[in-house]
């Protein structure tokens, strides 16, 4: 506590990445969180993520490693983000004080970052030449992109030929960074078979390769390792509140998909006993429908991308094809942290309707001047449900986890506008 | 004595080694899946391995994903697979089955609900792809319960500690994968997996099968010389594709490719 008030006082400095780590003593050492994660995948990989995480469990205790990432956190990414006081918002939904915790302010516009920075060093430490990454938004591949742009790594970018159309100003721009950008034609050719298409390059091309998962989902180690680096963002909300209000927040919102803001922003606060919090998953249509994407409140245990955690999935154990108007949370699985964190009671999750969403977006945009991503417009919208249950004196904190210009076209169209 | 010890031990008095073709169950058809085991047998297979479809089949390359989708399309289940050797059953007591997939369609119907229904229907191995020792000891305990043989693969990865590791797991026989990469891929080095399977058979008695990439009856004869068990999937797939339409014409091709691929083996 006091180092990380220490560092609030000098100003810049974030808070090194290990002093974050074992707030709970998981994931164990075979990667599980109780029942949940662990490392199902095909023998080829079980070597390389043995030496992955060796390597990230030895640079995420190294002081060079840690300096250079710091380093790059502040001057290229841009941290610490602001944790932004949104008073009119507060006004219009009535109750708890709402902070923002201004993510969509990083480069590249979004939390993504944050993790991209740490793996790609880690990439460089580890002599891996190549860098491979999915992609559903294009979010996670701009942020691979241009971290690869930037140490003059070689990248490849896998997304599934559906998104590629719908998403081709992001295609577009990872092509700019000098990325390779392969449209995946197989499955639902969305994101979770870029994902599959990925782990096939990496058994491939294992021996150069580095694959940069963008969210806490996969095979141990990614859940924890991306965690550790996302969780930049709870640590300087935590602080930030402390130095703002003088004291914790009482909620905490972040939307869920994978769910990597979301355990960023939650993991520093997990034993602060009063503080709530409350991950938001995509209702897409309605969960009535089956046209969502909330496997943590819809869903069941299983076994995809490496990990046991919730998924969508058939009676037959097939995974099936998801909804939401935000492609950042149109994932049929999430990370089993969260799994965990629900099963224990220690986080409530909630959905959130595309119609809702996009409420939560007009509102922030006309009432604040900030534009959120669709993704972060969930968590606005409960927000807005959550704050009149909650008295004036109360906090909650949202994470703004990107920022909206991607969204633009899909809010337009939504209005019957075309360009 | 399981059904797969004692093929392998037959072969091995016959100084013959073992042809394992695979299909995917389902693929064109569900209605085809039993006639084609039985051409396969008919053509020289000594095991046959049966893939389970799934939705997100990580390890596997384009052509058995395609024949996946082709099964799911008939929405084939992992009890419909179970029911297709039932079906096997009734005309062939004697060639063994290896279910091979992914974790989760397991998972979903219940470990004991498949490893009991899987034995009552004569399956007698189970290879799941994205089920290491590791993370397979419940599932494992079961199917030894039951008399089937979990089968675990080997790569070009494995460290020898593990590779040792794996061996104790297994029962049947252990499934060297040939290099790195998916099902189907190309950069098979017969001298890599000949140096490999050496190394492996210190660690045990169980006999050792090959697959990934064997797309020939030339390579299937060279890695029948160091290994006891040669797996072709893709290649028998992809030779199939053509003949989707005519079931007639499906097994014959099909009886042709094996027949190939049996004839090599024998001479080498």
């Amino acid at each position: 506590m006091l180092r990380i008030e220490r560092s609030i006082d000098g100003g810049q400095t974030t808070p090194p990445v290990n002093e974050a780590r074992e707030q709970t003593g998981l994931p164990d050492a075979r990667g599980h969180f109780g029942a949940y994660g662990g490392r199902f995948v095909a023998e080829t990989l079980m070597q390389p993520l043995a030496e992955l995480t060796a390597a990230y469990e030895r640079y995420l205790r190294d002081p060079d490693f840690l300096r250079e990432l710091e380093e790059d956190l502040q001057h290229y990414v841009g941290r610490p983000s602001p944790l932004y006081f949104a008073e009119r918002l507060t006004q219009r939904y009535g109750g708890a004080r709402i902070y923002l915790k201004r993510e969509d302010l990083n480069h590249t516009g979004a939390h993504k970052i944050n993790n991209t920075v740490g793996q790609a060093l880690l990439a460089k430490r580890m002599g891996k030449t190549r860098i491979i990454a999915e992609t559903g938004a294009g979010q996670h591949g701009v942020a691979t992109a241009t971290v690869a742009a930037r140490l003059g790594l070689e990248c490849v970018v896998y997304m599934g030929s559906e998104d590629t159309q719908r998403q081709a100003i992001n295609v577009y721009r990872m092509k700019l960074l000098g990325a390779e950008v392969v449209p995946v034609e197989s499955g639902s050719k969305t994101l979770k078979d870029a994902l599959n298409e990925a782990m096939r390059d990496w058994v491939t091309n294992v021996d150069n390769t580095f694959y940069i998962i963008g969210t806490v989902a996969g095979p141990h180690p990614y859940p924890a390792m991306v965690r550790d680096f996302q969780a930049v963002i709870g640590r300087e909300a935590r602080a930030q509140c402390l130095a703002r209000c003088g004291r914790l927040p009482d909620a905490l919102v972040a939307c869920v998909g994978g769910g990597s803001n979301a355990m960023g922003l939650f993991y520093p606060f997990i034993n602060d006993a009063t503080v709530k919090m409350y991950g938001v998953e995509a209702a897409g249509d309605g969960l009535q429908t089956g046209r969502h994407a909330a496997s943590l409140c819809a869903g069941r245990p299983g076994v995809l991308h490496g990990n046991r955690t919730y998924l969508l999935e058939d009676q037959n154990g097939q995974i099936i094809e998801t909804h939401s108007i935000s492609a950042g949370l149109d994932y049929p699985g999430v990370g089993p942290e969260h799994a965990w964190l629900k099963d224990s009671g220690r986080a409530q999750y909630v959905a959130i309707t595309d119609e809702e969403a996009l409420q939560g977006f007009h509102d922030l945009t006309r009432i604040e001047g900030i534009m959120p991503a669709l993704e972060s417009s969930h968590a606005v919208a409960y927000a807005a449900k959550l704050a009149p249950t909650l008295g004036r004196d109360q906090i909650i904190v949202i994470n703004l986890s990107g920022r909206g210009d991607k969204d633009i076209h899909t809010v337009a169209s939504r209005q019957g506008i075309r360009f | 004595m399981s059904r797969i010890q004692s093929c392998f031990e037959a072969l091995r008095r016959n100084r013959r080694k073992a042809l394992i073709p695979f299909l995917t169950a389902g693929d064109p058809t569900p209605q085809s899946t039993v006639p084609l085991m039985h051409a396969l047998v008919e053509a020289g297979a000594d095991l046959l391995e049966l893939g389970v479809p799934f939705s997100d089949p990580m390890a596997d390359g384009p052509v058995i994903q395609r024949a996946s989708e082709r099964a799911l399309k008939h929405g084939v289940s992992l009890r419909d697979v179970i029911g297709m050797v039932a079906g096997f059953r009734k005309n062939d007591i004697r060639t063994p089955v290896v279910l091979m997939g992914y974790l989760n369609p397991i998972e979903v119907m219940g470990y004991e609900a498949f490893v009991d229904e899987a034995a009552r229907a004569g399956v007698d191995g189970v290879l799941t792809v994205d089920l290491p020792p590791e993370e397979a000891a419940p599932l494992a305990a079961l199917l030894r319960k039951y008399d089937l043989d979990p089968v675990f693969l080997l790569s070009p990865t494995t460290s020898e500690e593990r590779a040792a590791r794996i061996c104790q797991a297994s029962s049947g026989f252990v499934y060297y994968v040939s290099l790195k990469g998916v099902t189907g891929a190309g950069g098979l080095k017969v001298d890599d997996v000949a140096a490999r399977i050496g190394a492996i058979r210190k660690h045990t008695q169980l006999p050792i099968g090959v697959g990934f990439g064997i797309k020939d009856p030339a390579t299937a004869a060279r890695l029948s010389k160091v290994a006891d068990a040669v797996v072709v999937a893709s290649a028998l797939l992809s030779a199939m594709e053509p003949a989707h339409a005519d079931p007639e014409k499906l097994r014959g091709v099909v009886r042709g490719f094996v027949s190939g691929l049996r004839a090599a083996m024998d001479a080498a």
